[in-house]
């Protein structure tokens, strides 16, 4: 870790991310500060590239990717599935969530795998409880169900008792 | 056999299973995988190739079930995750959910849950330290361990009910004030404390056979680990000072004076050492907050979000409307959401929820720290000897409840 890259007064994530929205203007469509989080939703196509960036010292040095989870906004939503991706900096101590929206019919999003390894199994799990799926991810198989488990337990319109007699093929 | 350039010719699987490679399924009945974990190794003579985590058989489905419940009926399946921290779990989920409702929560129940979660952290580095010891063949440590954590979960009881499964935190402050003379019974097991933790010390700071096992194994360097996002005393037994009670301070772990323990070597040995050391600085933060505290309420001043007293429900008909409406229907949550984490004993244990502005969170989503930390286990194991691949695990500290959820 290099400790001469930072600044006397780090920038606060919401002012990172209005910087961010500044400079390439299509990657943050949507920016967000409630209950004292900042959110930034993200189209996927940049969503590698936004990472990539927010990890290095000059733009927040989110160096920890703390969590990542998917969510279904319930079947008649548009766009159903969210991304979330909570980042933190082990430096700054700061935490920011970024946000990926997909619509039923395409449920692609770029792998972070790259950027941080510990993306690998947070993908995982969310592909195999809410069905995303992450292009290019290097393991993408199902994590706490099994194999040949049919659907994915976490979307809206999974029975919560499963299907009957149980939901193996 | 084809040789990369950056890998010896040794570390690379070979599919050939009769020639020199050999893959066994260690676990999930393997004593040492702490519950149900499966690891598949493939191994040349007794050197790990790789390493292959399997887990998921102890998942129930608790986030599918937290969409079911009211958030209140959310608390005793957090009991369930890691249930050698219920407390921790407990904090994490109720502090999320007070987020949501923008909930100021009285001194005394932050002082109180302070308490606990240092003492829960106190007993879940014990059973780490006993089974740990345990598995490396050290058998006399756990019963030591298990002795002293006995103490701690008799206080838990004391003030909750239960021993494993306490749900004493709950949405809004403490289920009920501390019993008459508890604080007696906490210095009567601080006094006792200390010598316990010496005696663990001289069994195995300088046993030989011990230092041998763990010293040099398991290395990860402090840049991996931030890459792994490794945390807790996995991520300090690195050299990586950060700890969430300081960093992202909750509950007003900002007014103790406490150490961050850690140790640069990144091995099994520098793991122990943090915890041990640890399990000090989690003692004094006991004694302060026994110290600090003062009479006055445990719950929240939110009529509608906090179940009135008892002998208020006998006299005040609100208090009973209020009740009743609480347990039959539950109480709205804003729209929103949050990400929580705190510094639970293994690492950070991060909450996520959304609600839908309902009774029942629309979405819960637990960051649970052994999951991450296991992650990086088929690097850590990458070369190492089987007999070794134990050591390592017994470092991360795993509960195989919070992994599979």
């Amino acid at each position: 870790m290099s400790a001469g890259l930072q600044n006397e007064q780090p920038a606060t994530p919401s002012q990172l991310v209005t910087a961010l929205q500044s400079e390439h203007p299509d990657w943050v469509t949507e920016f967000t500060e409630a209950l004292g989080e900042v959110t930034a939703v993200v189209p996927r196509a940049y969503i590698v590239e936004v990472c990539s960036l927010l990890k290095t010292p000059a733009a927040g040095e989110f160096n920890f990717l703390a969590d990542l989870c998917g969510v279904d906004r319930g079947v008649e939503e548009e766009p159903r599935f969210e991304v979330n991706y909570h980042l933190f900096s082990t430096i700054r101590y700061h935490r920011l969530r970024l946000k990926v929206l997909l619509s039923e019919n395409d449920v692609h999003v770029p792998t972070v795998t790259g950027v941080w390894r510990t993306a690998n199994w947070h993908e995982r799990e969310t592909y195999d409880l809410v069905g995303i799926i992450f292009d290019g991810h290097p393991d993408l198989r199902r994590i706490l169900l099994p194999d040949d488990w049919q659907g994915h337990a976490l979307r809206k319109d999974f029975p919560l008792r499963g299907y009957e007699p149980y939901s193996l093929k | 056999m084809s040789t990369s350039v950056n890998i010896p010719p040794q570390l690379e699987v070979v599919d050939r299973p009769l020639d020199t490679q050999m893959t066994i399924s260690m676990g999930p009945q393997h004593p040492s995988t702490h519950g149900v974990l499966r690891i598949e190794l493939v191994l040349d003579g007794e050197m790990v190739v790789k390493a292959t985590p399997d887990i998921g058989y102890l998942h129930t489905g608790m986030e599918k079930l937290f969409e079911y419940k009211k958030y209140q009926q959310g608390i005793v399946i957090t009991d369930r995750m890691d249930y050698l921290n219920p407390l921790g779990n407990n904090l994490a989920y109720v502090m999320a959910a007070e987020k949501l409702l923008e909930l100021e929560i009285p001194e005394r129940a932050q002082t109180i849950r302070v308490l606990f979660c240092e003492l829960q952290r106190i007993a879940s580095h014990l059973v780490w330290l006993g089974t740990h010891a345990l598995d490396l063949g050290a058998m006399t440590v756990f019963f030591y361990c298990f002795r002293e954590r006995e103490k701690i979960l008799n206080l838990i009881e004391a003030a909750s009910g239960g021993r494993l499964t306490p749900s004493y935190f709950r949405i809004g402050g403490l289920m009920m004030d501390l019993p008459p003379g508890f604080e007696r019974r906490v210095k009567q097991f601080l006094d006792g404390f200390p010598k316990a933790l010496d005696d663990f010390k001289k069994l195995l700071t300088g046993n030989r056979i011990f230092q041998k096992r763990t010293q040099d194994i398991g290395r990860i360097s402090a840049e991996d680990a931030i890459d792994w996002g490794l945390s807790g005393p996995s991520l300090r037994g690195s050299g990586v000072a950060l700890d969430i009670r300081r960093a992202n301070p909750y509950s007003g772990y900002e007014n103790y004076d406490f150490e961050i323990a850690t140790e640069p070597g990144g091995d099994v040995w520098a793991r122990y050492l943090v915890r041990m050391r640890e399990m000090e600085e989690s003692q004094k933060i006991v004694t302060q907050a026994l110290s600090r505290l003062r009479s006055g309420p445990v719950k929240a001043d939110a009529p509608k979000v906090v179940l009135p007293d008892r002998e208020a429900m006998k006299t005040h008909m609100d208090a009973l409307i209020h009740h009743f409406l609480i347990v039959a229907e539950g109480f709205d949550v804003p729209q929103g959401e949050v990400y929580h984490a705190i510094e639970a004993s293994k690492g950070e244990l991060g909450v996520y929820i959304k609600s839908d502005g309902g009774p029942k969170p629309f979405r819960v989503h637990f960051r649970g720290p052994s999951f991450v930390n296991l992650s990086a286990l088929p690097d850590l194991c990458r070369g190492a000897m089987i007999a070794d691949v134990v050591a390592i695990i017994g470092s991360l500290d795993i509960v195989l409840g919070e992994i599979d959820r």
